[in-house]
């Protein structure tokens, strides 16, 4: 078995393959935790049906590289939820919905309309979850997710203890002088980059799962928003690293593969927290 | 000269006035409790002195060693909190943000302020563990450590007694009045007016009848009589 995988990885799409699955667990597990505790994982849902039309109208238009329509779109949709879900009297919820499906439903009616594939429902399904494999990733691909998900998590680190902030107590924060909306605006932005690059990996339905999947394991267990961020992205690189290999093995589609260790992952997290929560009530 | 001076102060939420022409002032040193009814707007004139929510008409005017950010906020539990993941010592820190404008991590000297502030408070014990599985009261004096750290000036407290018993709350209480005599000054919401008349310097009650003076005024005025007396007739406390 192990010879095996030695000989996948003597080729350089593979081992590129692998890093940017790495890459993108490591960014969608670290903005995870924020998501998941500001309630914004609704958001990452919606964002990610947005990108979808955005594909769908950038491959009708026969782009060569797809990722510079959708990215820009993404972002601006994710600005104006951000806004919404602020603003009390327009119903974030309801606005995410709304956006969500119906950038979903225009997505796949274009594709039907204007489509000069043969394969139509293949296009459609890889776009919703994933690549058959994550082995057709193109070059171009390869290099903009690097370097993306470096800055991701640049801005991640040096943003940390401005984001908890904002997170923990957005109302104490305003009030001594942290920009909030400024902040509130780099998560919203940062998650929209998030969603596109891992729509290569995941497809758009699944991103979610990648995104809040280890930041809820991490918080079954871990009680500091540091050890629970550390967990959340060790744990999601390492289901993402588990469920990449098991699909190169047993040739199953990459991005369920991964969301099902990351399933695997919750359940033994849950189990954990609880036998933590016993011994402390015996002890 | 007044830390804080409110003159002709109209607050509310876009066309809907809560409270109109507010005037009165809080000098260094003072405790000033603010009572009123529930939805007399209590939350939103604090909103408005956090500049959380731009006031309608009028001006605060804050004094020159004073600004806006110097405010220590002790603000109502939200949900978020209640099942957030964060250390106490992770939330005390979190009270220096405001003045760290764009630098990413703390200082050594603003760790030892948090210690400090954490045993100020007779929290240290509890450094490492996690907020929300600490006891009202202990959460309080964590939070009340945070806006320690933001400020050495005005504490601003809203409702710090919620949601705890009658011991504990006694005990924030003197924990709140050994900080106000250490020449903190502390303005306080409350719905609590028997606490409002025993540790305030002043009142500023409003409602149908507004006031604002001292203690000893406000016992005498006509709304502190009728809402000292309502509340022991409804046998509360």
């Amino acid at each position: 078995m192990f010879a095996q995988l030695a000989y996948y990885l003597s080729y350089s799409f593979v081992r590129n393959a692998l890093i940017v699955g790495v890459l993108i667990a490591l960014c969608s597990s670290l903005l995870g935790v924020t998501l998941v505790l500001k309630r914004f994982s609704f958001i990452g849902d919606g964002l990610s049906h947005v990108a979808f039309g955005a594909i769908a109208i950038a491959s009708v238009m026969k782009l060569t590289n797809r990722m510079f329509l959708v990215l820009p779109v993404t972002i601006l949709c994710a600005v104006l939820l951000l806004r919404a879900g602020t603003r009390t009297k327009i119903k974030g919820d309801a606005m995410v919905a709304m956006l969500s499906v119906g950038a979903l439903a225009f997505g796949y009616l274009l594709m039907n309309i204007f489509s000069t594939s043969s394969n139509l429902s293949g296009d459609v399904c890889s776009t919703l979850f994933g690549s058959q494999s994550i082995l057709t990733l193109t070059t171009t691909d390869v290099i903009l997710c690097s370097v993306l998900s470096v800055v991701v998590v640049l801005i991640f680190v040096v943003f940390y203890h401005k984001i908890f902030d904002v997170t923990f107590d957005e109302n104490f924060a305003r009030a001594s002088g942290t920009k909030a909306g400024l902040y509130n605006l780099i998560i919203a932005v940062t998650i929209a980059v998030i969603i596109v690059l891992a729509m290569n990996l995941v497809g758009s339905l699944l991103i979610s799962a990648l995104v809040i999947f280890p930041a809820l394991s991490a918080m079954r267990v871990y009680k500091s928003f540091f050890s629970v961020t550390v967990c959340s992205a060790v744990t999601g690189v390492v289901c993402a690293l588990i469920g990449m290999i098991v699909s190169i093995f047993a040739d199953t589609p990459v991005g369920s593969t991964i969301v099902a260790v990351d399933v695997l992952a919750f359940g033994l997290f849950t189990a954990a927290g609880f036998l933590q929560g016993r011994a402390r009530v015996v002890a | 000269m007044s830390q804080i001076s409110v003159q002709n102060l109209t607050v509310g939420y876009e066309k809907d006035i809560v409270l109109r022409n507010l005037n009165f002032a809080v000098n260094a040193g003072n405790y000033l409790c603010i009572v009123g009814e529930n939805g007399s707007g209590k939350s939103t004139l604090v909103k408005t002195l956090l500049g959380l929510i731009a006031p309608m008409n009028g001006y605060i005017i804050f004094d020159e060693d004073l600004s806006r950010s110097e405010i220590g906020y002790l603000p109502q539990q939200t949900d978020i909190q209640r099942d957030f993941p964060a250390s106490v010592r992770e939330v005390v820190l979190s009270g220096f943000q405001g003045r760290m404008g764009l630098r990413p991590f703390y200082k050594a000297e603003e760790k030892q302020e948090a210690e400090a502030q954490m045993r100020r408070m007779g929290i240290s014990d509890f450094a490492k563990r996690c907020y929300r599985d600490l006891s009202g009261g202990q959460q309080q004096r964590v939070l009340l450590a945070r806006a320690l750290c933001a400020t050495k000036k005005l504490l601003l407290l809203d409702e710090p007694v919620t949601g705890l018993d009658p011991a504990v709350t006694q005990e924030l209480y003197e924990l709140i009045a050994s900080l106000h005599a250490e020449g903190v000054t502390i303005i306080m919401i409350s719905h609590d007016v028997e606490a409002a008349v025993k540790y305030a310097t002043h009142i500023l009650h409003i409602g149908d009848i507004t006031f604002f003076g001292s203690k000893k005024d406000y016992l005498n005025s006509q709304p502190g009589r009728r809402f000292l007396s309502g509340k022991k007739e409804r046998g509360e406390k």
